[in-house]
């Protein structure tokens, strides 16, 4: 048990990293572009870009909060 | 795409992860012995050949919209994940990677451990330290190649830019006996970002039923763009006043991460 638990936390480091949150974005992002794509009959090209981005201001917006003065 | 963007892709973010394995490498081999570092580093690369023999052809063998669905997702969540480093990297916010360090803290730990044999080997802490080095370095080469490699239907052309890659730095290693400390590896790991994350974004909008204005021509703007975002924060970031200095790496794990 231990040595999967060490294992799933190897492949969640390795693929997810330090914020949880970018890689959430990203999957839902996803999500609402094939929604979009496939039930709307909108082809949201620029959907994930701009969420993808957006994540990447939040994350580092998180990652530098503390050390502002 | 032509093969070239997939070759030079692969080739700097393989390149990467061979001078972080090659510190390893040399800190087990110049202090406690080759023969035993060679043995782990071979053990490792079989694995590594072993996991692209296996996933490489099944994972060619997905339909094509479902694997850039999924490959696209996880690239754009890893590109993220390498552009986030580089970007705190890069204005001080993070400690940077330091390869004459790291070096020197491995030889500290290579000296301190005890010699003892195991299974036909030697020595087993210089074993198990190049096994680990060559292995973890080398999972992320695999992923790229599988991922790049298996999108673009092109196996071939991204184990090439891989094997140039870990030619390349191999020799290098051999030529100057000492860990790649010159090279700048946090601009090839915003570069590496940047490619991850634009293909990441281009594939997996495509795998989500997207059609891209101008097709495949689309990443011609697509990492441009990203590259100005990213320029954009590491800016924001630079012209921000902030508290104390970067925070110092200070176990291994940290400072290759």
């Amino acid at each position: 048990m231990r040595r999967l638990k060490s294992i799933g936390a190897f492949w969640y480091d390795f693929v997810v990293g330090d914020d949880w949150r970018g890689a959430v974005v990203v999957v839902v992002a996803l999500a609402l572009t094939a929604l979009l794509v496939h039930t709307a009959g909108v082809n949201a090209w620029w959907l994930l870009p701009v969420c993808v981005f957006g994540a990447l201001g939040w994350s580092l917006r998180r990652a530098t909060a503390g050390m502002r003065s | 795409m032509t093969a070239l963007p997939l070759i030079l892709t692969v080739f700097v973010a393989c390149a990467v992860e061979a001078i972080e394995a090659l510190t390893i490498v040399l800190a087990s081999g110049l202090t406690r012995e080759w023969r035993s570092t060679f043995q782990g580093m071979a053990a490792a690369l079989v694995v590594l050949a072993a996991i692209v023999a296996v996933l490489g052809p099944t994972i060619t063998l997905l339909p094509l919209t479902a694997l850039r669905l999924v490959v696209g997702a996880l690239l754009a969540i890893f590109g993220l994940q390498w552009l986030r480093k580089a970007i705190l990297r890069a204005t001080g916010y993070k400690a940077l990677h330091d390869e004459a360090s790291a070096y020197l803290r491995e030889v500290a730990a290579a000296k301190a451990a005890t010699v003892s044999s195991r299974r036909g080997v030697s020595d087993w802490y210089a074993f198990t330290l190049s096994f680990k080095g060559v292995l973890l370095e080398g999972l992320e080469v695999v992923f790229i190649v599988i991922t790049f490699g298996g999108n673009q239907r092109n196996m071939g052309a991204a184990v090439i830019g891989a094997a140039a890659a870990v030619l390349v730095v191999t020799v290098t290693g051999i030529a100057v006996r000492a860990p790649l400390a010159k090279v700048p590896e946090n601009a090839m790991k915003f570069a590496v970002g940047i490619m991850l994350t634009s293909f990441g974004t281009f594939w997996g909008a495509e795998g989500a039923g997207v059609s891209w204005p101008g097709n495949d021509a689309a990443l011609l703007v697509l990492v441009p763009v990203v590259t100005l975002v990213s320029l954009g924060y590491t800016l924001m970031l630079r012209q921000r006043p902030r508290l104390g200095a970067a925070p110092v790496a200070h176990s291994s794990e940290e400072v290759a991460s």
